[in-house]
Protein backbone atom coordinates (compact mmCIF):
# COMPACT_ATOMS: atom_id res chain seq x y z
CA UNK A 1 0.00 0.00 0.00
CA UNK A 2 1.67 3.34 -0.93
CA UNK A 3 0.82 5.50 2.42
CA UNK A 4 1.11 9.07 0.34
CA UNK A 5 -1.02 7.97 -2.14
CA UNK A 6 -3.74 6.52 0.32
CA UNK A 7 -3.69 9.89 2.34
CA UNK A 8 -3.79 11.82 -0.21
CA UNK A 9 -7.26 10.15 -1.70
CA UNK A 10 -8.87 11.15 1.83
CA UNK A 11 -7.18 14.57 1.71
CA UNK A 12 -8.90 14.85 -1.82
CA UNK A 13 -12.04 15.28 -0.07
CA UNK A 14 -10.96 17.96 1.95
CA UNK A 15 -12.11 20.31 -1.15
CA UNK A 16 -15.57 19.13 -0.45
CA UNK A 17 -15.42 19.37 3.63
CA UNK A 18 -14.47 23.42 2.62
CA UNK A 19 -17.10 23.89 0.16
CA UNK A 20 -20.07 22.49 2.04
CA UNK A 21 -18.54 24.92 5.09
CA UNK A 22 -18.39 27.72 2.94
CA UNK A 23 -22.06 27.51 1.86
CA UNK A 24 -23.31 26.61 5.35
CA UNK A 25 -21.79 28.65 7.34
CA UNK A 26 -22.18 32.69 5.49
CA UNK A 27 -25.89 31.02 4.47
CA UNK A 28 -26.74 30.22 7.93
CA UNK A 29 -25.17 33.95 9.40
CA UNK A 30 -27.76 34.99 6.37
CA UNK A 31 -30.70 33.63 7.88
CA UNK A 32 -29.47 33.31 11.56
CA UNK A 33 -28.63 37.45 11.15
CA UNK A 34 -32.68 38.01 9.96
CA UNK A 35 -34.40 35.48 11.90
CA UNK A 36 -32.51 37.08 15.49
CA UNK A 37 -33.70 40.73 14.61
CA UNK A 38 -36.87 39.55 13.60
CA UNK A 39 -36.97 37.77 17.42
CA UNK A 40 -35.36 40.44 19.02
CA UNK A 41 -36.80 43.50 17.09
CA UNK A 42 -39.86 42.01 15.55
CA UNK A 43 -42.69 42.30 17.97
CA UNK A 44 -44.46 39.23 19.63
CA UNK A 45 -45.84 36.93 17.73
CA UNK A 46 -42.52 36.97 15.30
CA UNK A 47 -40.95 36.51 18.28
CA UNK A 48 -43.04 33.88 19.42
CA UNK A 49 -42.80 32.01 15.91
CA UNK A 50 -38.51 32.02 16.34
CA UNK A 51 -38.16 31.10 19.08
CA UNK A 52 -40.42 27.92 18.40
CA UNK A 53 -38.13 27.45 15.16
CA UNK A 54 -35.13 28.09 17.73
CA UNK A 55 -36.17 25.06 19.87
CA UNK A 56 -37.47 22.59 17.11
CA UNK A 57 -34.69 22.77 14.82
CA UNK A 58 -32.12 22.59 17.84
CA UNK A 59 -34.47 20.05 19.82
CA UNK A 60 -32.95 17.36 17.02
CA UNK A 61 -29.76 15.89 16.11
CA UNK A 62 -28.84 17.39 12.83
CA UNK A 63 -28.49 14.28 11.04
CA UNK A 64 -31.84 13.42 11.26
CA UNK A 65 -32.79 17.34 9.27
CA UNK A 66 -30.14 16.69 7.18
CA UNK A 67 -32.33 13.49 6.20
CA UNK A 68 -35.52 15.51 6.77
CA UNK A 69 -34.35 18.93 4.87
CA UNK A 70 -32.80 16.85 2.40
CA UNK A 71 -35.90 15.17 0.73
CA UNK A 72 -37.47 18.40 1.20
CA UNK A 73 -34.95 20.31 -0.39
CA UNK A 74 -34.19 17.70 -3.44
CA UNK A 75 -37.89 17.36 -3.44
CA UNK A 76 -38.91 20.75 -4.55
CA UNK A 77 -36.00 21.78 -6.61
CA UNK A 78 -33.19 19.57 -8.46
CA UNK A 79 -30.33 19.87 -6.78
CA UNK A 80 -26.89 17.67 -6.58
CA UNK A 81 -26.78 15.96 -3.10
CA UNK A 82 -23.71 18.43 -2.28
CA UNK A 83 -26.25 21.17 -3.10
CA UNK A 84 -28.72 19.81 -1.29
CA UNK A 85 -26.80 18.86 1.86
CA UNK A 86 -24.86 22.12 2.10
CA UNK A 87 -27.99 24.29 1.76
CA UNK A 88 -29.37 21.59 4.75
CA UNK A 89 -26.86 22.27 6.97
CA UNK A 90 -26.83 26.26 6.66
CA UNK A 91 -30.52 25.80 7.71
CA UNK A 92 -29.57 23.72 11.09
CA UNK A 93 -26.73 25.90 11.75
CA UNK A 94 -28.92 29.35 11.36
CA UNK A 95 -30.71 28.37 14.30
CA UNK A 96 -27.97 27.92 16.41
CA UNK A 97 -26.18 31.23 14.53
CA UNK A 98 -29.59 33.05 15.42
CA UNK A 99 -29.48 32.74 19.09
CA UNK A 100 -25.67 34.09 18.63
CA UNK A 101 -26.90 37.07 17.02
CA UNK A 102 -29.55 37.45 19.14
CA UNK A 103 -27.71 36.90 22.70
CA UNK A 104 -25.19 39.68 21.09
CA UNK A 105 -27.29 41.83 20.21
CA UNK A 106 -29.51 42.06 23.40
CA UNK A 107 -25.61 42.25 25.31
CA UNK A 108 -25.45 45.69 23.40
CA UNK A 109 -27.04 48.33 26.18
CA UNK A 110 -30.39 50.14 25.27
CA UNK A 111 -29.21 52.76 25.62
CA UNK A 112 -27.13 52.60 22.13
CA UNK A 113 -30.45 52.46 20.85
CA UNK A 114 -31.98 55.54 22.76
CA UNK A 115 -28.81 57.80 21.65
CA UNK A 116 -28.87 56.99 17.95
CA UNK A 117 -32.67 57.42 18.14
CA UNK A 118 -32.20 60.86 20.10
CA UNK A 119 -30.08 62.34 16.96
CA UNK A 120 -32.86 61.53 14.96
CA UNK A 121 -31.95 57.37 13.19
CA UNK A 122 -35.06 55.97 12.63
CA UNK A 123 -34.82 51.83 14.09
CA UNK A 124 -33.31 50.79 11.14
CA UNK A 125 -30.56 53.01 10.97
CA UNK A 126 -29.97 52.81 14.52
CA UNK A 127 -29.77 48.95 14.29
CA UNK A 128 -27.89 49.22 11.13
CA UNK A 129 -24.96 51.63 11.98
CA UNK A 130 -24.90 51.41 15.62
CA UNK A 131 -26.40 47.97 17.05
CA UNK A 132 -25.30 45.58 14.61
CA UNK A 133 -21.06 47.05 14.79
CA UNK A 134 -21.27 46.18 18.30
CA UNK A 135 -22.98 42.74 18.43
CA UNK A 136 -20.66 41.70 15.64
CA UNK A 137 -17.89 42.08 17.78
CA UNK A 138 -19.28 40.20 21.24
CA UNK A 139 -20.35 37.56 18.61
CA UNK A 140 -17.18 36.82 17.48
CA UNK A 141 -16.07 34.48 20.50
CA UNK A 142 -18.90 32.40 20.07
CA UNK A 143 -19.66 32.49 16.75
CA UNK A 144 -15.82 30.57 15.87
CA UNK A 145 -17.43 27.74 18.37
CA UNK A 146 -20.36 27.23 15.98
CA UNK A 147 -18.17 27.58 12.63
CA UNK A 148 -16.22 24.41 14.07
CA UNK A 149 -19.45 22.96 14.41
CA UNK A 150 -20.65 23.33 11.27
CA UNK A 151 -16.93 22.14 9.74
CA UNK A 152 -17.28 19.20 11.89
CA UNK A 153 -20.69 18.56 11.20
CA UNK A 154 -20.41 19.36 7.52
CA UNK A 155 -19.33 15.32 7.46
CA UNK A 156 -22.26 14.22 8.08
CA UNK A 157 -23.39 15.29 4.01
CA UNK A 158 -21.30 11.99 3.88
CA UNK A 159 -24.73 9.93 4.54
CA UNK A 160 -25.84 11.91 1.00
CA UNK A 161 -23.11 10.05 -0.57
CA UNK A 162 -20.91 13.29 -1.20
CA UNK A 163 -17.54 12.48 -1.21
CA UNK A 164 -15.91 14.37 1.28
CA UNK A 165 -13.03 13.25 3.88
CA UNK A 166 -15.44 10.87 5.72
CA UNK A 167 -16.28 9.62 2.71
CA UNK A 168 -13.33 8.56 1.52
CA UNK A 169 -11.93 7.42 4.73
CA UNK A 170 -14.62 5.15 4.92
CA UNK A 171 -14.26 3.70 1.32
CA UNK A 172 -10.39 3.62 1.61
CA UNK A 173 -10.93 2.22 5.12
CA UNK A 174 -12.62 -1.01 3.60
CA UNK A 175 -11.01 -1.64 0.73
CA UNK A 176 -7.67 -1.49 2.40
CA UNK A 177 -8.53 -2.87 5.78
CA UNK A 178 -6.72 -0.26 7.34
CA UNK A 179 -9.23 1.88 9.13
CA UNK A 180 -7.06 2.97 11.73
CA UNK A 181 -4.75 4.75 9.49
CA UNK A 182 -7.96 6.21 7.39
CA UNK A 183 -9.59 7.67 10.37
CA UNK A 184 -6.42 9.34 11.91
CA UNK A 185 -6.15 10.67 8.50
CA UNK A 186 -9.50 12.24 8.28
CA UNK A 187 -9.52 13.36 12.11
CA UNK A 188 -6.35 15.08 11.79
CA UNK A 189 -7.37 16.80 8.33
CA UNK A 190 -10.56 18.05 10.38
CA UNK A 191 -8.52 19.03 13.56
CA UNK A 192 -6.30 21.06 11.22
CA UNK A 193 -9.29 22.94 9.51
CA UNK A 194 -10.94 23.57 12.51
CA UNK A 195 -7.80 24.59 14.58
CA UNK A 196 -6.63 27.41 11.26
CA UNK A 197 -10.33 28.51 11.62
CA UNK A 198 -10.58 29.29 14.87
CA UNK A 199 -6.85 30.84 14.96
CA UNK A 200 -8.05 32.85 12.24
CA UNK A 201 -11.30 33.92 13.89
CA UNK A 202 -9.19 35.13 17.55
CA UNK A 203 -6.78 36.94 15.23
CA UNK A 204 -10.13 38.99 13.83
CA UNK A 205 -11.28 39.57 16.89
CA UNK A 206 -8.44 41.00 18.40
CA UNK A 207 -8.27 43.46 15.26
CA UNK A 208 -11.58 44.64 15.30
CA UNK A 209 -11.56 45.10 19.55
CA UNK A 210 -12.31 48.50 20.52
CA UNK A 211 -9.41 50.48 22.24
CA UNK A 212 -10.01 51.09 26.04
CA UNK A 213 -7.97 53.33 28.25
CA UNK A 214 -4.02 53.72 26.70
CA UNK B 1 -41.94 89.51 22.53
CA UNK B 2 -39.24 86.84 23.06
CA UNK B 3 -40.34 84.13 20.51
CA UNK B 4 -41.01 80.77 22.04
CA UNK B 5 -39.36 77.63 20.83
CA UNK B 6 -40.70 75.08 23.19
CA UNK B 7 -44.15 75.12 24.49
CA UNK B 8 -45.29 72.11 26.69
CA UNK B 9 -48.89 72.06 27.49
CA UNK B 10 -50.94 69.85 30.03
CA UNK B 11 -48.25 67.05 29.58
CA UNK B 12 -48.74 63.99 31.81
CA UNK B 13 -47.55 60.78 32.26
CA UNK B 14 -48.04 58.39 33.81
CA UNK B 15 -46.99 54.13 34.68
CA UNK B 16 -49.85 52.59 35.76
CA UNK B 17 -51.20 54.00 38.68
CA UNK B 18 -48.27 55.87 38.96
CA UNK B 19 -48.19 59.14 38.19
CA UNK B 20 -44.89 60.58 36.77
CA UNK B 21 -45.88 64.52 36.14
CA UNK B 22 -49.46 66.05 35.30
CA UNK B 23 -50.65 68.85 33.44
CA UNK B 24 -47.35 70.28 32.90
CA UNK B 25 -46.55 73.57 31.22
CA UNK B 26 -43.45 75.22 30.09
CA UNK B 27 -42.44 76.99 27.91
CA UNK B 28 -38.85 77.68 26.74
CA UNK B 29 -38.03 80.87 24.44
CA UNK B 30 -35.33 81.42 21.82
CA UNK B 31 -32.06 81.85 23.47
CA UNK B 32 -33.00 81.16 26.81
CA UNK B 33 -31.28 78.57 29.21
CA UNK B 34 -33.97 77.29 31.11
CA UNK B 35 -33.47 75.10 34.33
CA UNK B 36 -35.52 72.09 35.27
CA UNK B 37 -34.86 70.93 39.50
CA UNK B 38 -36.34 68.64 41.84
CA UNK B 39 -35.56 65.88 44.12
CA UNK B 40 -34.67 63.03 42.20
CA UNK B 41 -38.04 60.49 41.47
CA UNK B 42 -39.84 63.31 40.66
CA UNK B 43 -40.13 62.84 36.68
CA UNK B 44 -37.34 65.29 35.27
CA UNK B 45 -35.44 62.67 33.08
CA UNK B 46 -39.06 61.13 32.14
CA UNK B 47 -39.97 64.85 31.09
CA UNK B 48 -37.21 65.18 28.90
CA UNK B 49 -37.75 61.98 27.39
CA UNK B 50 -41.48 63.04 26.75
CA UNK B 51 -40.76 65.95 25.62
CA UNK B 52 -38.21 64.84 22.34
CA UNK B 53 -40.69 61.54 22.10
CA UNK B 54 -38.50 59.02 23.13
CA UNK B 55 -41.42 58.08 25.60
CA UNK B 56 -44.82 59.16 24.48
CA UNK B 57 -46.22 60.99 26.97
CA UNK B 58 -50.40 59.95 28.07
CA UNK B 59 -52.01 63.52 27.24
CA UNK B 60 -50.95 66.56 26.81
CA UNK B 61 -49.38 68.80 23.85
CA UNK B 62 -45.78 70.10 22.69
CA UNK B 63 -44.67 72.41 20.10
CA UNK B 64 -41.57 73.16 18.49
CA UNK B 65 -40.93 76.40 16.59
CA UNK B 66 -44.61 76.88 16.75
CA UNK B 67 -45.38 73.17 15.01
CA UNK B 68 -47.59 70.89 17.37
CA UNK B 69 -45.07 67.70 17.25
CA UNK B 70 -47.34 65.21 19.09
CA UNK B 71 -50.23 65.34 16.54
CA UNK B 72 -50.70 61.31 15.90
CA UNK B 73 -48.53 60.50 13.04
CA UNK B 74 -46.00 63.34 13.05
CA UNK B 75 -42.46 62.17 11.94
CA UNK B 76 -40.88 61.74 15.55
CA UNK B 77 -37.32 61.16 13.61
CA UNK B 78 -37.44 64.19 12.06
CA UNK B 79 -38.40 66.13 15.99
CA UNK B 80 -35.26 64.35 17.70
CA UNK B 81 -33.15 65.47 14.36
CA UNK B 82 -33.97 69.11 15.78
CA UNK B 83 -33.96 68.75 19.42
CA UNK B 84 -30.39 67.50 20.93
CA UNK B 85 -30.50 65.34 23.72
CA UNK B 86 -27.61 64.77 25.89
CA UNK B 87 -27.75 61.99 28.81
CA UNK B 88 -26.13 61.45 32.32
CA UNK B 89 -24.00 58.34 31.02
CA UNK B 90 -22.89 59.82 27.64
CA UNK B 91 -24.16 56.93 25.64
CA UNK B 92 -21.69 57.74 23.17
CA UNK B 93 -21.30 55.18 20.48
CA UNK B 94 -18.44 52.65 21.76
CA UNK B 95 -17.55 51.69 18.71
CA UNK B 96 -16.93 54.62 17.08
CA UNK B 97 -14.07 57.63 17.56
CA UNK B 98 -15.01 60.55 19.36
CA UNK B 99 -15.28 62.28 15.15
CA UNK B 100 -17.30 59.05 14.40
CA UNK B 101 -19.03 59.63 16.95
CA UNK B 102 -20.56 63.16 15.34
CA UNK B 103 -20.04 62.49 11.92
CA UNK B 104 -22.98 59.41 12.25
CA UNK B 105 -25.68 61.72 12.38
CA UNK B 106 -24.29 64.42 9.58
CA UNK B 107 -23.58 61.39 7.19
CA UNK B 108 -26.56 59.11 8.30
CA UNK B 109 -29.39 61.28 9.63
CA UNK B 110 -28.69 64.64 7.37
CA UNK B 111 -27.00 62.86 4.62
CA UNK B 112 -23.91 64.69 3.93
CA UNK B 113 -21.28 63.94 1.80
CA UNK B 114 -18.15 62.66 3.28
CA UNK B 115 -16.03 65.82 3.11
CA UNK B 116 -18.83 68.12 4.68
CA UNK B 117 -19.68 66.11 7.53
CA UNK B 118 -16.08 65.03 8.56
CA UNK B 119 -15.48 69.14 8.42
CA UNK B 120 -18.75 69.85 10.38
CA UNK B 121 -18.22 67.00 12.90
CA UNK B 122 -14.52 68.25 13.56
CA UNK B 123 -15.85 71.85 13.73
CA UNK B 124 -18.33 70.84 16.65
CA UNK B 125 -15.61 68.65 18.57
CA UNK B 126 -13.30 71.81 18.32
CA UNK B 127 -16.07 74.08 19.69
CA UNK B 128 -16.15 71.64 22.63
CA UNK B 129 -12.68 71.83 22.80
CA UNK B 130 -11.84 68.13 21.80
CA UNK B 131 -9.98 68.72 18.12
CA UNK B 132 -6.90 66.43 19.55
CA UNK B 133 -9.09 63.63 21.10
CA UNK B 134 -10.46 62.85 17.18
CA UNK B 135 -9.30 59.86 16.71
CA UNK B 136 -10.29 58.84 19.95
CA UNK B 137 -12.52 55.91 21.33
CA UNK B 138 -15.07 56.67 23.86
CA UNK B 139 -12.88 53.52 26.20
CA UNK B 140 -10.00 56.20 25.75
CA UNK B 141 -12.15 59.34 26.88
CA UNK B 142 -12.37 60.65 30.82
CA UNK B 143 -16.14 60.60 31.78
CA UNK B 144 -15.69 64.64 31.10
CA UNK B 145 -14.76 64.66 27.58
CA UNK B 146 -17.28 61.91 26.55
CA UNK B 147 -19.65 63.92 27.89
CA UNK B 148 -17.78 66.76 25.56
CA UNK B 149 -18.70 64.50 22.67
CA UNK B 150 -21.80 63.93 23.23
CA UNK B 151 -22.39 67.40 23.28
CA UNK B 152 -20.58 67.75 20.27
CA UNK B 153 -22.28 64.78 18.50
CA UNK B 154 -25.91 66.72 19.58
CA UNK B 155 -24.79 70.46 18.62
CA UNK B 156 -23.49 69.08 14.79
CA UNK B 157 -27.30 68.36 13.64
CA UNK B 158 -27.85 72.66 14.11
CA UNK B 159 -30.73 71.22 17.30
CA UNK B 160 -33.64 74.42 17.86
CA UNK B 161 -33.05 73.07 21.47
CA UNK B 162 -31.06 71.48 23.86
CA UNK B 163 -31.92 69.40 26.29
CA UNK B 164 -29.71 68.11 28.82
CA UNK B 165 -30.50 65.24 31.62
CA UNK B 166 -28.39 65.87 34.83
CA UNK B 167 -25.33 66.04 32.26
CA UNK B 168 -22.83 65.68 35.64
CA UNK B 169 -24.54 64.09 38.06
CA UNK B 170 -22.36 60.63 36.98
CA UNK B 171 -18.93 62.64 36.52
CA UNK B 172 -16.54 62.56 39.09
CA UNK B 173 -15.92 66.46 40.81
CA UNK B 174 -13.02 67.27 39.11
CA UNK B 175 -14.32 66.99 35.63
CA UNK B 176 -17.41 68.38 36.40
CA UNK B 177 -16.30 72.54 35.82
CA UNK B 178 -14.91 71.53 32.07
CA UNK B 179 -18.81 70.56 31.04
CA UNK B 180 -20.37 73.12 32.65
CA UNK B 181 -18.08 75.30 30.94
CA UNK B 182 -18.86 74.21 27.53
CA UNK B 183 -22.57 74.58 28.43
CA UNK B 184 -22.31 77.93 29.77
CA UNK B 185 -20.45 79.10 26.71
CA UNK B 186 -23.74 77.44 24.95
CA UNK B 187 -25.68 79.40 26.75
CA UNK B 188 -23.66 82.62 26.28
CA UNK B 189 -23.83 81.68 21.81
CA UNK B 190 -27.51 82.16 22.29
CA UNK B 191 -28.14 78.45 22.44
CA UNK B 192 -31.84 77.70 23.87
CA UNK B 193 -31.19 75.07 26.47
CA UNK B 194 -33.32 73.21 28.96
CA UNK B 195 -31.21 71.50 31.85
CA UNK B 196 -32.42 69.17 34.50
CA UNK B 197 -29.41 69.60 36.75
CA UNK B 198 -28.55 70.01 41.01
CA UNK B 199 -26.05 72.48 39.92
CA UNK B 200 -26.75 75.22 41.90
CA UNK B 201 -24.06 77.30 41.09
CA UNK B 202 -24.52 76.71 36.77
CA UNK B 203 -28.42 77.71 37.59
CA UNK B 204 -27.80 80.53 38.98
CA UNK B 205 -25.38 82.48 37.14
CA UNK B 206 -26.76 81.23 33.73
CA UNK B 207 -30.47 80.34 34.01
CA UNK B 208 -32.80 82.52 32.58
CA UNK B 209 -35.49 80.79 35.01
CA UNK B 210 -35.71 78.35 37.17
CA UNK B 211 -38.23 75.29 37.12
CA UNK B 212 -39.13 73.35 40.45
CA UNK B 213 -40.28 70.10 39.95
CA UNK B 214 -42.03 67.88 42.88
CA UNK B 215 -44.22 65.27 43.25
CA UNK B 216 -45.12 65.51 39.14
CA UNK B 217 -46.11 68.66 38.81
CA UNK B 218 -44.22 72.08 39.06
CA UNK B 219 -44.41 74.24 42.25
CA UNK B 220 -42.57 77.12 41.46
CA UNK B 221 -41.15 78.71 38.77
CA UNK B 222 -39.29 82.30 37.86
CA UNK B 223 -35.92 83.90 37.58
CA UNK B 224 -32.89 82.42 39.48
CA UNK B 225 -33.04 85.81 41.87
CA UNK B 226 -36.80 85.10 42.51
CA UNK B 227 -36.39 81.75 43.35
CA UNK B 228 -33.38 81.84 45.55
CA UNK B 229 -34.29 85.15 47.33
CA UNK B 230 -37.89 85.55 46.89
CA UNK B 231 -39.64 82.19 46.39
CA UNK B 232 -43.63 81.95 47.09
CA UNK B 233 -43.12 78.82 48.98
CA UNK B 234 -41.26 77.56 51.50
CA UNK B 235 -40.57 74.55 50.08
CA UNK B 236 -38.63 76.32 47.45
CA UNK B 237 -36.61 78.06 49.81
CA UNK B 238 -35.67 74.77 51.78
CA UNK B 239 -34.55 72.68 48.44
CA UNK B 240 -33.07 75.21 46.87
CA UNK B 241 -30.72 75.94 49.82
CA UNK B 242 -30.49 72.18 50.91
CA UNK B 243 -29.26 71.71 47.17
CA UNK B 244 -26.51 74.53 47.04
CA UNK B 245 -25.29 73.44 50.11
CA UNK B 246 -24.61 69.71 49.09
CA UNK B 247 -23.38 70.77 45.55
CA UNK B 248 -22.17 74.22 46.62
CA UNK B 249 -19.06 73.61 48.29
CA UNK B 250 -17.21 72.22 45.70
CA UNK B 251 -17.78 74.46 43.18
CA UNK B 252 -16.99 77.64 45.24
CA UNK B 253 -13.87 75.38 45.72
CA UNK B 254 -13.18 75.70 41.86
Amino acid sequence: MNVSRFIQYIASGTAYTVAVSLISLPLGLILGLIFSLLYVYGGKILERLMSIYSSVMRGIPPIVLLFILYFVVSGSINLSPFWAGSISLGIVSSAYQMEIVRGALLSVSGGQMVAARAIGMSKLQAIRYVIIPQAFRLAIPPWSNEAAIVIKDSSLVYALGVPEILRRAQLISASSRQPFLAFITAGLIYFLLVFLTNRLLDGLEKRVRLPAHP
Amino acid sequence: MSNPILIVKNLTKTYGDNVVFHDIDITVNEGDTDVIIGPSGTGKSTLLRCINLLTKADSGQIWLDGEEITVPGYDEDFVRQHIGMVFQNFLLFNHLTALDNVKIGLSKVKKLDDDQAERKAFQELDRVGLADRAQHYPGQLSGGQQQRVAIARALAMDPRIMLFDEPTSALDPELIGEVLEVMRKLALEGMTMLVVTHEMGFAREVSDRIIFLEKGSIVEEGSPEELFYRPKFERTREFLWKITELYGKKESED
